[in-house]
């Protein structure tokens, strides 16, 4: 699989949608160059705004943008936009339900040299629990494009949260792309894989060395996290029984704790999680060392299917 | 700038201005009053008249009706220029009840403040009781807006950033007649439109706010949207001054004036108070003015419980170009009611004993 940058994608995605969508301002707390926001900037310089280092304050105008009729994407970090900001986000967005979208950079352990000062591994599960809140995580360059078109299309707030790092891409081709609606990439009758973010790729990689050992493995990636596809969940619990689920992000309250929360109320099922263990990042030199530390790695995910498998026995 | 103006209009328009009261009257007959008071032939007048619209000092209607006129905001201000500031221009208002001082409304407005946090049994009284008069001016004088048409584009905008003093704003929207005065008992009751700090449910609120610091980021974002549109509309804002600790409230000060947001005008509400005591004495915020002076803003001070003086700096205000403006009104938490001024009803809520002897004094 060829590895490509989400925010390179996503900077000119963005540039599309603003020739098409002249509602559309697109607002960057001085990082326009890290997150690609300066491609918008150049084009449409009427319609960027750098607010300066201040995330709160972004937050508050895109608000106040889209109480007027505005549809402002607000981007950034997210350790200093879902983080830093999220009270204003719960407050002026989430709650009057405004048209704001936020499209979060640099999530999970992405900025892996920049250490845990800059790494959100918590952002689905703060950013999930709001209501009115839809979350999505995209598996690679070409769908966090799709993404970006679909909660732009689509009314209301949304979250979409993009790696740092050039990751394979797992949509070579375009598929079809719904908000909720998980897209399965890989068929398989003696687990299921419920992944998203870099670790839909990770999990292919895992299946893959799997079925070497004849195991069928499923991968399917759950890129909306909000609202969550409970159909899909269950269809893969009932097909093979044993559930894993993979993300860059902490185990307690992203994906693995969406997926337990449908199946534990619809249809238990033995669940192993994937994500980082309630601890911090830190620095590394290169993005797969430091997400090998924590078994964000296809010998990671085959590690939780050979446990899940013990306990569906 | 007296002898400027005089060179700019003459004697008979200076009548006019001066005649004209603040509540719409038919043109003809103030001009007809002039004529017969002053020995001034009428269509003389109707022509100074027609001077004065397009020197953008009054409005009304088209020639032919004559109808309402009105002294626009430039028009206030220069005949508050030629009465030496003597001239009252707040009289008559438009009330859901018909046109009524607003002296008197203000006195009802505060009676209903006091009997709605009496009955819903916590509200902050001391905060929404200072910031009375600013709303009143604004809802009742200052603002473009339409309480049958709460969604109306063109409207002003207004953000009660200081969301604690919702009852005030309640009062005033009832009074307005956005939506039935029987509804403020509702206040914090479960299912009522009328929640404990304000939100969209409510016919005539603009912004949910409630959490301290977020509403002139709103603000600035409201006025950015209609710079973008070229529309003429303004965003007016309430903020505490308590509410200036919080450091949000700053870099949206930055951002405004950046951006040279003419058309976003804030106010601050100086009652001195904060939830544990006075604002010098938990984090000083003066110079206060000289703060806002330095970030870029236009500075005014007023006496924030007296609606000349409000409408005056807000006038002003509105005619400053270039950058935002930021009103200092200096208020009393608890305004009105003796045994409450200060910090006493921060947070309290009196019982029927108390609410019988605040109204007996509003008598």
């Amino acid at each position: 699989m060829s590895l490509t940058s989400p925010l390179e994608q996503f900077g000119r995605a963005l540039v599309a949608i603003g020739a098409e969508n002249e509602r559309v301002v697109v607002l960057d707390p001085d990082l326009s160059t890290s997150t690609k926001t300066s491609y918008f900037a150049e084009r449409f310089p009427d319609r960027f705004i750098n607010v300066g280092i201040s995330e709160q304050d972004m937050i508050g105008v895109a608000a106040g943008l889209a109480a007027a009729g505005r549809t402002p994407i607000a981007c950034g970090y997210s350790i200093f936009t879902a983080g830093r900001a999220w009270e204003q986000i719960a407050n002026s967005v989430a709650r009057p339900n405004l048209d704001v979208k936020i499209v979060a950079t640099h999530g999970g352990l992405s900025p892996f040299a920049d250490g845990d000062s800059h790494q959100n591994i918590g952002d689905v599960a703060t950013m999930r629990v709001l209501p009115n809140m839809r979350v999505v995580v995209p598996a690679d360059a070409a769908s966090a494009v799709w993404a970006l078109e679909a909660i732009v299309r689509s009314r209301g707030p949304a979250y979409l949260r993009l790696g740092r790092e050039a990751t394979p891409m797992v949509h070579e081709e375009r598929s079809e792309f719904t908000l909720g609606r998980a897209s399965p990439v890989r068929d398989g009758a003696d687990a299921a894989v419920i992944a998203n973010g870099v670790m839909v790729a990770l999990a292919l990689e895992a299946a893959e060395d799997l079925s070497a050992g004849g195991l069928d493995v499923g991968v399917i990636d759950m890129h909306t996290v909000k609202p969550i596809d409970a159909d899909r969940i269950i269809g893969a619990a009932r097909e093979t029984g044993a559930i894993v689920t993979a993300e860059e992000h902490s185990v307690i309250g992203g994906l693995g704790s969406a997926v337990c929360e449908v199946l534990s109320q619809s249809h238990p099922t033995p669940v192993q999680m994937v994500g980082i263990r309630d601890r911090f990042g830190e620095s590394s030199r290169d993005y797969r060392s430091l997400l090998a530390k924590h078994g964000l790695s296809a010998e990671g995910v085959s590690e939780a299917v050979y446990n899940v498998l013990k306990m569906r026995r | 700038m007296h002898r400027l103006l005089l060179r700019t209009i003459n004697k008979n328009q200076i009548l006019i201005l001066t005649h004209i009261r603040r509540v719409p009257t038919p043109i003809t007959s103030i001009l007809r009053e002039i004529s017969k008071n002053y020995n001034v032939p009428l269509s003389t007048l109707k022509g100074s008249a027609r001077a004065l619209r397009d020197l953008n000092l009054i409005a009304y209607g088209d020639d032919s009706d004559f109808l309402g006129v009105e002294l626009t905001e430039l028009g206030r201000f220069v005949s508050r220029l030629l009465a030496g500031g003597e001239l009252p221009l707040v009289n008559l208002v438009q009330t859901s009840s018909g046109l009524r001082p607003l002296g008197s409304v203000i006195r009802d407005v505060r009676k209903a403040i006091l009997r709605m946090v009496a009955e819903a049994g916590s509200g902050h009284l001391g905060a929404s009781l200072s910031a009375l008069e600013i709303l009143a001016v604004l809802y009742f004088m200052k603002m473009r807006h339409d309480p049958k048409n709460p969604a109306w584009a063109g409207r002003d905008r207004f953000i009660l950033s200081k969301g604690h003093a919702a009852p005030a704003l309640y009062a005033v929207l009832a009074e307005a007649g956005y939506f039935p005065q029987e509804e403020l008992l509702t206040l914090r009751a479960l299912g009522s439109r009328l929640q404990g700090h304000p939100d969209t449910r409510t016919p005539g609120v603009d912004f949910m706010t409630g959490s301290l610091g977020q509403g002139l980021s709103v603000a600035a974002g409201m006025a950015l949207a209609a710079k973008m549109d070229g529309a003429g509309n303004r965003v007016y804002v309430l903020l505490g001054d308590g509410e200036l600790d919080e450091g949000q409230i700053w870099e949206a000060a930055m951002t405004a004036a950046h951006h040279g947001l003419d058309n976003l005008i804030a106010i601050v509400d100086r009652n001195q108070f904060q939830l544990s005591g006075s604002t010098a004495g938990v984090k000083s915020l003066e110079p206060l003015s000289a703060k806002w002076g330095a970030l870029g803003w236009e500075v005014a001070e007023a006496d924030g419980h007296d609606p000349e003086m409000i409408l005056d700096a807000l006038d002003r205000c509105s005619l400053v170009s270039g950058r935002p403006s930021v009103i200092i009104a200096k208020t009393t938490k608890g305004k009105g009611v003796s045994f409450m001024e200060g910090n006493a009803f921060s947070r309290r809520t009196p019982n029927i004993e108390e609410l019988e002897k605040a109204l007996a004094e509003l008598s």
